[in-house]
């Protein structure tokens, strides 16, 4: 029992983690339709910024500040990289997407340069580093951590989406990007807007992931953002909340796999995936509406593989 | 001008205008035109070991020495491997980011069904082939299944069945793969005449062979009517599909042919490197064959060749310099730089230049 | 004393994917009343529309001509800077957002730094003040139309742009389609793409007809529907009396 809830601690602590990276990328998917390869970038450049953070000041107001660091950073560098890289391409999907996927060739290798290609010791406080007593089991703290982060992220994205303009043009441009400009909205911004967004969210994914971890690396990024990938597949795009759920389900299958299944967890990922897309080749398009639309639009002869 | 240039610097336009030359020779010369840049590269590329040709800072040594004939070998494979990576990509219009996968299946392949099962390299590297194949059959037919999500579906899927075998491969199950290390070479199953430095020149050939067999696969197959079809997925797949062709069916058997291809690639890789690498099951390694393939040009006969001639030349000899950078620093960022100023790949360069 | 008209087509060409789509294509839209612009399916109504706004697809091109709003050349802009001058635009599709309310669905088209007229909304569309927090995918075909029509309608806008308005809507739902744009057009010039010449009759004072992406007659579209002749020629249907347009 202990080991179960020691297990389900951790794999929900790992879907926290995933959540964070995913719930960007599906923003960012989602409006702007580019398949952002440079996440896994701005999280590993985020996390070693936090890293010297840390170390540099110390102790748990090190980490506090290293949380706004790492997040910031992320910001920063997913905003300049829309507005210089990315902005210029607009109306070119293939070449943004490129250009993603040299950022994310590119910039783990300046990572290395700096700081070379082993893993190092995230420094993690005192108060972080000890576990608690649930039911029975010794949870290590930082799975609460990120629980609650991954939480309070869930509810702020929510918030911002539903309540604010920029959210409101958001979900109409995941929809029809063509009618939000037609409605006089200038969507350029809201690109923007969700790229940063992104990017802070993976900052903050990277420091969370380091404490997680307890070790930092210039390839973690790349490593992590196939599982958000994978995420993303089996969750959808939206709403938030079905990302969230597909984030969980996606760590606690891992977990449970790891322990269960002889340490397997990484392939269980992989057949939890297959099972979805073979089984519900219509999931994750977006809303259940905008899939039934669409396939009550599209014409007979495109489902030619055959719907369960 | 120095013999390992030749290929990209002869000007890709001859081979593909070739069609359209109206009629002043006779049906057999122009059928033999387009064939004259391809066996002109091959004799100059055949010839290579015969040349002591010494070309300071390019080369460390003479081009028939060992050090450069493997350096050769190694660029003709990865010009091969992006070549059968352009048939799904530049062809087909299919985005994978998974062929690293059969690659390293290849590698490893051949490697553990040497040593495990006591084959030669022969037996051993077909036996990988159809068990290579099998599994592009089946995991490509679940990869194309994501149909709502369209490519990038396929994209994330062929990602996530190539992750699973990076990790895998690392974490050494049973000793198998070696870890981190990777595996060296079984020469005990491997012919005589590919073992040993004094024999490099035969894997240089081998390496030759291997990109001989990838064009001429390649380049007669998008020739034929299912090539046609190929290009028409790219272009526009609801009109293939309403003209009555299976999109899916054609979609599937280009990528089974190139991920058979690439386990081709992947025991030639084994050879040349003369080991088993984990960086060859990674993402990025599918990734750096997109950018070969962009880079030269994709859905272009030369292209790819060129790009991935070019990039894994850049990549070996920019790491053998110690410039205190990763080499993929410069590559990813030049390659960022190539998408903005160069979007059809460097041939496309040489083309406009040409007009 | 004509007032200039508010919006300006010349010799526009428009190329999609390589094709040759529109040739020639010009007209005004006088800047009262509404101006209907007709003809069979496919000769390039909507692709027309897109062009002026600057919503063609991808691969599609003004490759000649000039788009006049207003006496401002608006031929390539971008198409929200072209709808903050002023005009409104009602798609063939609707183009309402599926996963907003009808209050957000709305509230998107709200331009800052103007007024904007619920009130005339409430009034025009009585049934979407009671429906605003429903989800707009959930609507009927009918109502999604008035919320395409009140999003047009929420601005001062000085031309309002609809395409195929009564498209796959029943006959009674016709009618009132054809009421509200009456009474929008009171107020504000509107340049309508329809395929019902029950409600062009009713509605239009001008016409332009296209038939293969050239434009092939325009006048007062009275005149037009009174000559069977001529309308059976350039739109291939008798002028059917009364198709729900009562």
């Amino acid at each position: 029992m202990d080991t179960l809830v020691l297990l389900t601690l951790t794999g929900l602590g790992l879907g926290a983690l995933y959540f964070l990276i995913a719930s960007g990328l599906a923003l960012i998917f989602g409006l702007m339709d580019v398949l952002n390869f440079a996440h896994g970038a701005f999280l590993t450049v985020s996390v070693y910024a936090a890293w010297r953070t840390a170390e540099t000041v110390g102790g748990m107001p090190g980490l506090l500040l290293a949380a706004v660091v790492g997040t910031l950073t992320g910001l920063l560098l997913a905003a300049v990289v829309e507005l210089v890289l990315i902005r210029r391409l607009y109306g070119r999907v293939k070449e943004q997407i490129l250009v993603t996927v040299g950022l994310s060739l590119a910039v783990p290798a300046l990572v290395q340069t700096v700081w070379g290609a082993d893993a190092r010791p995230f420094p993690v406080p005192d108060a972080l580093s000890g576990t608690v007593g649930v039911l029975g089991a010794r949870v290590p703290v930082n799975r609460f951590l990120l629980i609650a982060v991954a939480l309070l992220v869930l509810a702020g994205i929510h918030l911002f989406l539903s309540r604010t303009r920029y959210g409101l043009i958001v979900r109409a441009g995941v929809e029809d990007r063509a009618m939000v400009t037609a409605l006089g909205i200038d969507v350029t911004r809201a690109f923007t807007l969700v790229f940063a967004l992104g990017g802070a969210l993976a900052g903050l994914a990277g420091v969370l992931g380091g404490l997680y971890f307890g070790s930092l690396s210039p390839h973690q990024g790349t490593s992590l953002l196939v599982f958000a990938f994978v995420v993303v597949i089996i969750g959808g795009l939206v709403p938030i909340t079905s990302v969230a759920l597909s984030a969980l389900t996606v760590g606690l299958v891992q977990q449970y796999a790891n322990y269960y299944a002889g340490g397997y967890g990484d392939l269980a990922v992989v057949v939890l995936l297959a099972a979805v897309v073979l089984s519900r080749p219509a999931a994750g398009t977006g809303s259940p509406l905008t899939r039934l639309r669409r396939a009550l639009t599209t014409p007979r002869t495109r489902s030619a593989g055959g719907t369960a | 001008m120095t013999a390992t240039r030749t290929p990209r610097a002869t000007p890709a336009a001859p081979a593909p205008a070739v069609k359209d030359a109206p009629g002043a020779e006779d049906g057999l010369l122009r059928r033999l035109r387009p064939a004259t840049v391809p066996v002109a590269v091959l004799l100059v590329l055949a010839l290579l070991p015969y040349s002591a040709l010494d070309i300071p800072v390019l080369l460390d040594g003479p081009v028939n020495s060992p050090g450069s004939l493997q350096l050769f070998a190694l660029c003709l494979v990865f010009g091969a491997l992006a070549l059968g990576y352009d048939l799904m990509f530049g062809r087909t219009g299919l985005l994978s980011f998974g062929h690293a996968l059969y690659i390293a299946g290849g590698s490893y392949g051949t490697q553990l069904a040497m040593t495990e099962l006591g084959l030669g390299l022969l037996p051993a590297a077909l036996l990988t082939l159809l068990l290579g194949a099998l599994a592009a059959f089946v995991l490509g037919a679940v990869s194309l299944r994501t149909l709502a999500l369209g490519s990038v579906g396929f994209a994330m899927v062929t990602l996530a069945f190539a992750q699973a075998g990076s990790i895998y491969v690392e974490r050494n199950p049973g000793g198998l793969t070696g870890g981190e290390e990777g595996l060296p070479l079984y020469v005990d199953g491997v012919p005589d005449a590919l073992v040993g430095v004094q024999n490099t020149v035969n894997v240089y050939w081998l390496a030759l062979a291997y990109l001989v067999l990838v064009a001429g696969v390649v380049w007669t197959v998008t020739a034929r009517p299912a090539g046609r079809v190929w290009q028409a997925i790219r272009d526009n797949e609801q009109r293939v599909a309403v003209l009555g062709r299976s999109p899916f069916a054609h979609k599937l058997g280009a990528f089974v042919l190139a991920s058979s291809l690439a386990v081709l690639g992947g025991v030639l890789h084994l050879l040349v490197t003369a080991g088993a690498t984990p960086h060859t099951s990674t993402p990025e390694f599918t990734l750096t064959l997109l950018v070969m393939v962009v880079l030269g040009g994709s859905g272009t006969r030369w292209g790819p060749v060129v790009g991935g001639v070019l990039f894994t030349y850049l990549d070996q000899r920019l790491g053998g310099w110690d410039l205190g950078v990763e080499p993929m620093l410069i590559l990813g960022s030049l390659f960022v730089l190539a998408v903005y100023l160069a979007p059809g790949g460097i041939t496309a360069l040489g083309r406009r230049r040409n007009a | 004393m004509t007032a200039p008209p508010i919006l300006r087509v010349e010799g526009l060409d428009v190329d999609i994917a390589g094709s040759r789509i529109l040739t020639g294509v010009t007209f005004d839209v006088p800047a009262s009343g509404v101006t209907a612009l007709l003809g069979r399916n496919g000769v390039g109504k909507t692709t027309t529309i897109r062009a002026v706004l600057g919503l063609l697809p991808d691969g599609g091109r003004v490759t000649a001509g000039r788009v006049t709003f207003a006496g401002d050349d608006i031929t390539h802009e971008p198409t929200h800077r072209t709808v903050r001058r002023g005009i409104g635009y009602a798609p063939e599709d609707r183009g309402v957002f599926a996963g907003l309310t009808v209050a957000e669905n709305l509230a998107l088209a709200e331009r800052p730094g103007h007024e904007h007229r619920y009130d005339l909304v409430h009034d025009l569309f009585p049934e979407l003040a009671a429906r605003r927090d429903q989800r707009a995918g959930t609507l009927s075909g009918g109502q999604q139309q008035m919320v395409a029509l009140a999003r047009t309608l929420l601005n001062d806008n000085t031309l309002v742009v609809v395409d195929e308005p009564t498209k796959g809507l029943a006959p009674r739902v016709v009618t009132e389609a054809a009421e509200v744009l009456e009474r929008a057009a009171e107020r504000v010039p509107l340049l309508l793409v329809e395929q019902n010449l029950a409600v062009v009759r009713r509605l239009a004072r001008s016409a332009v007809v296209l038939d293969a992406g050239r434009v092939v007659h325009t006048g007062d579209a009275r005149d037009l529907l009174a000559d069977t002749a001529r309308t059976t020629a350039l739109l291939g249907v008798g002028s059917r009396p009364d198709h729900g347009a009562a």
